[in-house]
């Protein structure tokens, strides 16, 4: 259920975003899912990657700071409370959300959100006892 | 415990100040019959060569310092004609010209027993492979860990510094057991074994003979730890001899100064004043034996003290505790003295910070500024931006704690902050 999450230490400055992606570009890596966290000086790249353990090596060989994380890819209705209903679940059983970001495409007309969440296995639990779909790594990573 | 000269190493203390005080004076001869410059200076002060009855009268005999040297530039300090002498090294002169010494046949004698002893002193022997990745050339290092090691009868690698990966393809060909380098430098060579995917159990290194500038107990565990090594702390500087002044031995709490060839004292560095026994201080110089440049109270700029308890190794040498800093590294931040070292220390206290960090100085009005960059390593490195900013507040306190100043910390990317193959620059100060 859990998928492997890759982050990138980047400082804020013209240029390094476009260099994490020509690495990747490069090494025919393709990004299924990203996110930008920024601050005044650096930011953090999520993302969810073709070919994780590739993309770890080419990231750290180019020397840059990588690491990762455990992250939940939920499958939520595209209309109107979609994403409320999985978050509302979350809330009633008192599981916090670091963060979320959505897919770069659509698999069907449901959308595609990832969740990061510190009690993932209480997460994962609660989620399906709701009915809310979970898909697993091989699933997306066959996106 | 090893010794390559017992006798000399763990003399009697009496014994060692006897030679010591019979060395200081025929020194003050030489100097004052053949250095002019030291002549004019003692007949300046009304002092004789005969003045000085032994080591108790040291603090009567003027100091050297590093701009002396320059004064007179380049050989106006040698005490014997240029006939005499086999070996011309320079300080790299950052600073204007460079300071020029020179050796001869005794003394590159002299100074590769010393670096013998250094070698034997932080664990290596004949049958050691040493690699010598100090610079070879003007610089000491390479030419003087060379000759104590072929003294030693180890197997050299003379190297030099840099091409690293080279230096790491034959350190592990050729089963390099011991490293001989600057810290920063053997730090760099770790970080790119990780980079080649090589591990330490890929080599058969066993001791690194470390020194030339100043580093912490905690780049020590770094170093050890990476490299799966002893790492073994020397001290030396091209005015006095070159390394081979001083050296830990495996037990690791100071340095053992060859005492029999140099007297040190510790001073208070802005009255000159001698300091008693384990004040922290300025550390200071006399070479009793050199024949080419004998040089009287050389200040080092290097902040150290004296430690005269007997070592558990034996040897009766005083150690100095490792350099802490030095006069002209620190800074004086809206008047609180900071050393680069202190800062170094708070880092690696906070755990998991790699040591690589740069101190920038700015004046913004009539306010100095500290910026404090931070390289993230991976340990370091989150996801979450919450704990990124909490790491950098935590920084930012434990120097405003330690040091009283308010500081602004900035997180930057691994590599950003320039690696030497020499020594470490730790500051930019743009305050001129």
């Amino acid at each position: 259920m859990k998928i492997k999450q890759i982050s990138v230490f980047l400082e804020n400055k013209k240029g390094r975003l476009a260099q994490l992606t020509r690495i990747l570009k490069e090494n025919n890596i393709d990004i299924s899912a990203i996110s930008v966290a920024d601050t005044a000086n650096f930011g953090i790249i999520r993302m969810i990657v073709s070919r994780y353990n590739d993309a770890m090596q080419v990231i750290k060989e180019a020397g840059l700071t990588v690491n990762t994380a455990d992250v939940l890819a939920v499958e939520v209705s595209d209309s109107p409370g979609g994403l409320h209903y999985v978050l509302e679940t979350l809330s009633q059983n008192d599981i916090a959300v670091e963060y979320l970001y959505s897919f770069v495409r659509r698999p069907s007309e449901r959308a595609l959100i990832l969740f990061r969440i510190r009690e993932i296995d209480e997460a994962i639990r609660v989620l399906s006892k709701n009915n809310i779909k979970i898909l697993s790594p091989e699933e997306i990573y066959e996106l | 415990m090893n010794y390559w000269n017992k006798y000399c190493e763990c003399m009697e203390r009496e014994e060692l100040e006897k030679l010591q005080s019979e060395r200081l004076i025929e020194a003050v001869e030489r100097v004052y019959y053949n250095v002019p410059y030291y002549r004019n200076l003692m007949q300046e002060k009304g002092l004789m060569p005969e003045d000085i009855k032994g080591r108790e009268d040291l603090n009567k005999l003027p100091f050297t310092t590093k701009d002396d040297l320059r004064e007179n530039y380049p050989y106006g300090f040698f005490a014997v004609p240029l006939s005499e002498i086999v070996r011309i090294h320079a300080s790299s002169g950052t600073t204007g010209k460079p300071t020029v010494v020179g050796y001869t046949r005794r003394d590159i004698s002299i100074w590769s027993e010393l670096m013998a002893r250094t070698l034997t002193c932080g664990g290596a022997t004949k049958d050691s492979v040493i690699q010598v990745a100090y610079g070879y050339g003007l610089f000491t290092g390479g030419l003087g860990v060379h000759y104590g090691a072929e003294r030693l009868g180890a197997s050299v690698i003379p190297i030099s510094g840099g091409n690293t990966k080279r230096q790491i393809m034959l350190m592990k060909d050729f089963g390099t057991t011991v490293l001989a380098c600057t810290p920063s430098y053997a730090l760099y060579i770790a970080e790119t074994m990780a980079e080649m995917n090589l591990r330490k159990d890929d080599f058969k290194l066993k001791y690194g003979i470390l020194g030339a500038e100043p580093w912490t107990e905690g780049l020590r565990q770094e170093i050890e730890e990476k490299l799966g090594i002893v790492a073994i702390d020397i001290y030396g500087l091209s005015e006095i001899i070159g390394p081979g002044v001083a050296s830990e031995c495996l037990y690791k709490t100071g340095l053992h100064i060859n005492e029999d060839h140099f007297i040190p004292e510790i001073i208070d560095p802005a009255t000159g004043e001698v300091l008693p026994d384990g004040s922290e201080g300025e550390l200071v110089f006399t070479t009793i034996t050199k024949e080419g440049i004998p040089v009287i109270r050389y200040r080092t700029r290097d902040i150290s003290s004296l430690n005269y308890e007997p070592c558990p190794c034996g040897r009766t040498h005083v150690r100095m505790q490792k350099v802490v800093g030095r006069t002209d590294d620190m800074l004086i931040i809206r008047g609180v003295n900071v050393f680069p070292s202190q800062i170094e220390s708070i880092l690696i206290d906070i755990g998991e910070t790699e040591p690589h960090y740069l101190l920038v100085i700015d004046r913004v009005g009539n306010m100095d500024n500290l910026e404090v960059w931070v390289e993230v390593s991976e340990k370091l490195f989150s996801d979450e931006v919450r704990k990124l900013e909490e790491l950098n507040r935590r920084i930012a306190h434990e120097i405003q704690s330690t040091l009283g100043l308010t500081v602004r910390v900035k997180l930057v990317e691994p590599k950003t902050i320039e690696r030497s193959q020499g020594k470490a620059v730790r500051v930019i100060d743009r305050r001129k």
